[in-house]
């Protein structure tokens, strides 16, 4: 009795297992279950029962209840698919004027809107892209066909890759100095040499519109948030969704809403992009010290004023990470959207990658982080920009780069028209390398992958089997094993003994919807994956990270690591694994464990550096060693901080194993991927990816009430 | 007294949701309990006062006690529940916004315990904003918090960031910007209760200096009585809200309105805060003695003269008229009477 005074909450727990494996053991697996492998909505089987809901046919396999529930959302993803199809056909039909055939046509509302935004998207981007690589379509959108026929003077070439190159060279000097322009020059030029121009400019071109559009919304809404509770109670859960929701399942939506193409692709990279860009931005503007406003205020500032002057740059920091989050998901997104017809870098990836062509993939994946760490370090460095009112410039010392830029440009004009002479007949190097013309070093990694296979392939395939045999193939049947009852007695009971009744209610409605679409079993095969991942990632991470930590230099080496590591676009982590293991889980796996392990090592470091320096010499003077202070200072300081990393870890995970679907697994990614090539696949992509963001919420949920508890007891924060 | 600046008649604070409604109800009579039952919290309570130009007012209170709040409704960062304030004559809180902001780019200026200087601009560009935001060219606005910046001893560090100073220095930076503007009216909240003690004095002396040669209209806010006591003209000494005693040092310190106001002046050194002229009794004829002292001199500076004498010393003003007389022993009654009652 005095042991269960003593520790409740142990009792609690072990009382919850045991309840657990009471159920697990006691419902037998039923005779008929089987891992079912296609879609039940496809598949025409006696042995399926049927119900009828909202006019919507269900089938599915009935089981025993406690051993699976049976599909009551069914009809969901078939309502949601057929009320897309209504609201964008036939919902509020209205006269539209039509330029093209001058006279009014009748069109649903919503198929206008989506119309005038997706022709306002291709505008933009073709803007850019025309004057990057040349096209006569912007100037046609202001004239006419006629127009140009009139004056074929018009038809400009795009800029030659020369002045792209110098001009990125000189911003980059502008903004940061000598390191940036090094490196923006070296990225410009081997993108040009390597033959990668035309689709770097492609891609570069719908990030230019996607990442600014998006930096604009978020900071718009998370202002509009931070200024009425009531815009921040609405936009919050869509928020929450969004963080967590892979984002190959908002690419189906969006397929039926706005097609296929590169506007397409703008849209839903900043439905992705824009809900971290908001809550940093709330985060950021919470944060502000009131007397800093006050200050503002009495300085005599306008509202305008003090939002523009005093507020974003006091909340300066959260915002540049905001638009770090923005960048990094636009890239992202340059390759997921390739399955939406988003032309550029990310195509030919996907392209290469289908090829197993390792090599091509690998060029394009480089070209695709080097832009991307470029773009980066220069939105950084832009915003950290400072303005010297003192110096005493000369006119020459004051535009200098303006000089620069209109030289280089002249320069790179001229170097294009000798080319026309040097390279007569042929491509003309100096105005762009075509694609097949550049230096590829495509072959030596084929070869050196074909190298690798030969020589280590027995190894690599025992070891290959080992893992899926021993250790991945009965940890799945253990999870399926679960009966759906004692799942949901596991996830409401930990609810309720970390965050009482309420906590237990949240995470029994996201279970419980999950539990009762068609797709528990993939649930679990995901759940699954995402934890072998996150258990690996957690285990490397906070090792790596506590022996990073151990010093100063390497800790902000491995900081710095991370940040370049969550540059890459989450494609670009499967073409090493495939280089070595080929199509198998086990190449999922490894990509999970290797993008997982970001967050979990940033914030083991984080978290043990933000251990107050008062602690440390506390601990030393009453005599600890290292590994004294370390176990029993630093850890159950810094654990409540490692566990929000945790939070981190599992939705990188989980976004890995859906995006792993393309190599080939059978959990609820691989029915997203299935669901892109589908036409009725909006409604299912749709609920799959609410069923993956809900995987992702339970954690959150749970996680983060138990850190904010945790914080309070120790009374940090 | 010259003019009239600042006017408060009434002034309440009241938080809470239905603090509008509850204060009319109330009908003037505020109990801080009963309205705390109600889920309110009395910020101000009845605050009615003036301030002349050209005199520092400082309010002191122990934290909680609502002086900071009393500032923000005067500077209507915060709307005050109930009652007027009236700035130069102006009813403070009939001004639409427009009104309100240029009565603060152009009369006001405000120093803070935090500093809350803008962390992303460098010192010169702190000091300028005030300037920027009402539409000063750059380059103007720029030598003008040059003059500031040297005003306040920063020269050479114009182009620092707060991040690169000391305490000291970065409140020297938000007083220069508070003044950047020339307002008339001068709040200081706290201005150095964050600053450590050696920095505290040297600061207070350089605002005393600063305020000789400006002549600002200041309500200055301080925890500190020693501090109220060095700088005031007239302090106003707070508790849950209410204005407890409003008068000069002197007085405050010589006759303590209520009970707690008292255990403030306990510890006081009188002969520090006093003047002779506080103490004297009315011209004597008899017994006078050849020693005469100043009205104004500060009693410790005088004590030891008076306390040699035997017989009563005459107190004169400046124009060697005598406007008093003191006997020895009223200096010991001063700087010792008073304190044995408890102990």
């Amino acid at each position: 009795m005095e042991y269960l005074k003593k520790y409740p909450k142990l009792f609690q727990w072990l009382f919850l297992l045991a309840v657990f494996f009471g159920l697990c053991f006691s419902i037998d697996v039923p005779e008929t279950y089987k891992f079912i492998r296609g879609q039940a909505e496809f598949v025409k089987d006696p042995n399926q029962s049927v119900y009828f809901f909202l006019g919507k046919e269900v089938r599915y396999y009935a089981f025993d209840v406690f051993w699976r529930l049976p599909p009551l959302l069914g009809w969901l993803p078939i309502w949601i698919n057929d009320s897309l199809f209504f609201l964008m056909n036939e919902w509020m039909p209205m006269e539209f004027w039509n330029e093209d055939t001058q006279e009014f046509k009748t069109r649903p509302l919503l198929l206008q809107i989506s119309r005038n935004l997706t022709s306002f998207m291709t505008f933009l981007i073709e803007l850019i892209r025309e004057i990057l690589l040349g096209g006569l379509e912007t100037i046609v959108a202001f004239t006419s066909w006629d127009f140009i026929d009139a004056y074929p003077w018009l038809e400009l070439p795009g800029l030659p890759w020369t002045i792209v190159a110098a001009g990125a060279t000189i911003l980059s000097y502008k903004l940061s100095g000598r390191g940036l322009a090094l490196f923006a020059g070296l990225t410009m030029i081997y993108i040009s040499l390597f033959g990668q121009w035309k689709p770097s400019m492609q891609t570069l071109s719908f990030i230019l519109v996607a990442a600014p559009l998006s930096f604009i919304f978020g900071l718009g809404l998370g202002i509009a948030a931070y200024k009425s509770k009531r815009v921040e109670k609405a936009l919050y859960p869509i928020l929450l969704v969004m963080q967590t929701m892979p984002q190959y399942a908002v690419l189906v939506p969006a397929l039926v809403l706005f097609g296929v193409g590169d506007h397409a692709a703008v849209i839903i990279t900043m439905v992705v992009a824009v809900p971290p860009m908001i809550l940093l931005t709330i985060l950021g503007l919470r944060a502000i010290p009131p007397e800093v406003i006050e200050a503002g205020r009495m300085s005599g500032c306008t509202n305008w004023q003090l939002m523009l002057k005093v507020l974003i740059p006091t909340a300066r920091r959260d915002i540049l990470i905001g638009v770090n989050q923005v960048i990094m998901v636009c890239f992202s997104m340059a390759v997921i959207s390739a399955f939406i017809g988003a032309k550029g870098l990310g195509f030919n990836l996907l392209l290469a990658l289908n090829q197993l062509n390792i090599g091509l993939a690998l060029e394009a994946g480089l070209c695709i982080s080097l832009i991307a760490i470029l773009l980066d370090k220069m939105s950084l460095a832009w915003a950290n920009k400072q303005t010297d009112y003192f110096g005493n410039l000369t006119f020459f010392q004051r535009n200098k780069n303006v000089i620069f830029f209109v030289a280089s440009f002249v320069i790179g004009i001229v170097l294009a028209y000798i080319g026309t002479f040097i390279f007569k007949g042929s491509f003309n190097y100096l105005f762009e390398i075509p694609h097949n013309k550049g230096i590829s070093t495509a072959d030596f990694w084929n070869k050196g992958v074909d190298w690798i296979f030969d020589t280590f392939f027995v190894y690599i395939k025992a070891f290959n089997t080992w893992l899926i045999q021993d250790v991945l193939q009965p940890m799945r049947a253990l999870y399926l094993r679960m009966p759906a009852v004692a799942t949901l007695v596991l996830v409401v009971g930990a609810g309720y003994i970390i965050g009482g009744i309420r906590s237990s209610l949240v995470v029994c409605g996201l279970t419980l919807f999950i539990a009762l679409s068609p797709w528990w079993d993939r649930a679990l095969v995901t759940f699954y994956m995402a934890t072998f991942g996150v258990v690996i990632s957690c285990l490397i991470g906070f090792s790596v990270g506590t022996l990073c930590f151990q010093n100063k230099k390497s800790a902000a080496f491995m900081l710095g690591v991370c940040d370049i590591f969550q540059t890459f676009p989450s494609f670009v982590y499967l073409i090493p694994v495939m280089m070595l293991f080929g199509i198998t889980d086990t190449s999922v796996l490894i990509a999970v464990i290797v993008y997982a392990t970001i967050p979990a090592t940033r914030y083991t470091i984080e978290g043990l550096r933000s251990v107050p320096i008062g602690l440390h010499e506390a601990a030393t003077m009453s005599g600890v060693n290292k590994f004294q202070r370390l176990t029993k200072i630093e850890f159950p300081l810094a654990f409540p901080h490692m566990m929000l990393g945790l939070n981190q870890t599992i939705v990188f995970a989980l976004f890995m194993v859906i995006i792993g679907a393309f190599i080939g697994t059978e959990d609820l990614g691989q029915y997203i991927l299935k669901a892109l090539s589908d036409k009725n696949g909006a409604g299912i992509g749709l609920t799959l990816g609410i069923c993956v963001a809900f995987i992702g919420l339970i954690f959150d949920n749970l996680i983060r009430t138990w850190v904010s508890q945790r914080k309070k007891q120790l009374g940090i924060d | 007294m010259s003019e009239t600046v600042i006017k408060c008649e009434s002034v309440y604070k009241i938080f809470g949701n239905n603090a509008k409604k509850m204060l009319d109800e109330a009908n003037g009579n505020v109990d801080a309990k009963t309205f705390q039952e109600k889920g309110c919290i009395v910020g101000v309570n009845n605050a009615s006062f003036e301030v002349a130009k050209g005199e520092m007012l400082v309010v002191m209170g122990l934290s909680g006690s609502g002086k900071s709040t009393l500032l923000r409704c005067i500077s209507r960062l915060t709307d005050a529940t109930g009652g007027k304030i009236f700035i130069e004559g102006q009813d403070l809180l009939e001004l639409n916004n427009k009104e309100l902001i240029d009565l603060r780019r152009n009369k006001m200026g405000m120093v803070f315990q935090s500093f809350a200087l803008l962390p992303h601009k460098t010192v010169v560009e702190n000091i300028a904003f005030p300037l920027q935001v009402k539409g000063t060219s750059t380059e103007d606005s720029i030598s003008r918090a040059m003059e500031m910046v040297k005003l306040v001893g920063l020269d050479g560090r114009e182009n620092y960031f707060p991040r690169e100073l000391s305490g000291g220095q970065q409140q020297r930076v938000g007083i220069a910007r508070s003044l950047a503007v020339e307002p008339d009216i001068w709040f200081l909240d706290e201005p150095f209760s964050a600053l450590d003690p050696l920095i505290r004095k040297e600061m207070q002396d350089e605002f005393l200096r600063l305020q000789e040669k400006l002549q600002k209209t200041i309500m200055f806010i301080t925890h500190d009585f020693d501090e109220a006591l060095k700088l005031a003209d007239r302090i106003a000494i707070m508790k849950d809200g209410i204005i407890e005693q409003l008068d000069t040092p002197a007085n405050i310190v010589l006759n303590p309105a209520t009970e707690y106001v008292r255990k403030f002046t306990e510890e006081v050194p009188r002969e520090k805060v006093l003047v002779i002229e506080d103490v004297m009794d009315s011209p004597s004829k008899d017994n006078l003695g050849d020693l005469k002292v100043s009205k104004d001199e500060i009693i410790e500076n005088v004590a030891e003269k008076i306390l040699t004498q035997e017989k009563i010393v005459e107190v004169i003003d400046s124009n060697n008229n005598v406007v008093g007389s003191i006997k020895p022993s009223k200096i010991i009654d001063t700087v010792f009477g008073g304190r044995n009652n408890g102990s």
